[in-house]
């Protein structure tokens, strides 16, 4: 990570890099989105709304994976104070917070045929809305002390408190056995049958892609913007 | 309950958003490397 401290450095991995992401991406999840809507069989008892799950699970993994991301460029930034890492932060927080609110609007949307309720407050769905609200806290922060032209420690430290929020929204459905179903996939395995499992890593890897496409860009654009700012203030004394 | 309006309301709100997000960063990363390619210049 530390040999990716120099921006130039960065930018020369992070310019191809931006095109291929976006590339594999949109073939991925076009391809898992029309695998999942055409190819895979009904679900017993869910019917055709079994179909939301291969959006609706790399929404909810992306929305946790942005503020792990966070978690990990806030202790970047305080620890060592890696200078991309409050960059890389204030990048991810905009696409992070994207998939947490598709994360709640798709599950509420599955919520209303299945459970007959758009929206109840069990511990998995008022624990992604908390991270939802984080993400928004923190972009708000994170503009805010870029503004100021602090060096964003307040930020960070908001980061960091905030993935308190990951192991709660992992484990609500273990904790609190409301309306939200258990967990059906795991490292170890899946309960859910191959049949209707297999378009859901093509669109998990395929969000993945994009999610760190939007990423990259970002973070070139807060780079190139970083590089105007430093000529206008060398310009002006 | 016809399900298939719940499931396309779904894929059009991910879709949608997806594809917003993409696009948002793709016009300010353009826009901020336009803008410091324009201040290198002499």
């Amino acid at each position: 990570m530390h040999a990716l401290a120099n921006p130039a450095r960065f930018l020369r991995i992070a310019r191809p890099l931006t095109s291929w992401l976006l590339l594999v991406g949109l073939v991925l999840a076009a391809a898992g989105m029309a695998a999942g809507l055409l190819l895979t069989p009904p679900d017993y008892l869910q019917g055709e709304t079994v179909r939301i799950l291969y959006i609706h699970v790399p929404a909810a993994w992306l929305g946790m994976a942005g503020w792990l991301c966070i978690a990990g460029a806030s202790i970047s930034q305080l620890v060592w104070r890696h200078p991309l890492a409050a960059v890389a932060g204030r990048a991810v927080a905009p696409a992070g917070a994207t998939f947490a609110l598709v994360c709640l609007v798709t599950g509420s949307i599955w919520g209303r045929p299945t459970w007959g309720t758009w929206w109840e407050w069990d511990g998995r769905l008022t624990s992604m809305l908390v991270l939802f609200f984080l993400y928004l806290g923190y972009i708000a922060l994170g503009s805010a002390e870029r503004e100021r032209g602090g060096e964003g420690r307040i930020t960070a430290l908001y980061g960091l408190a905030g993935a308190v929020n990951l192991p709660i929204i992992h484990y609500s459905v273990l904790w609190w056995r409301t309306l939200h179903q258990g967990q059906s996939i795991s490292l170890t395995g899946s309960t859910i049958d191959k049949s209707l499992l297999w378009p859901l890593p093509v669109t998990m890897f395929g969000f993945t892609a994009l999610f760190c496409a939007a990423v990259l860009m970002r973070m070139r654009a807060e780079l190139a913007d970083a590089k105007v700012e430093a000529r206008m203030r060398r310009l002006g004394s | 309950m016809n399900p298939w309006p719940f499931v396309i309301a779904a894929y059009s709100v991910t879709i949608l958003a997806t594809a917003g997000l993409v696009l948002w960063s793709y016009a300010s990363m353009r826009r901020s490397e336009a803008a410091a390619a324009a201040f290198k210049r002499p």
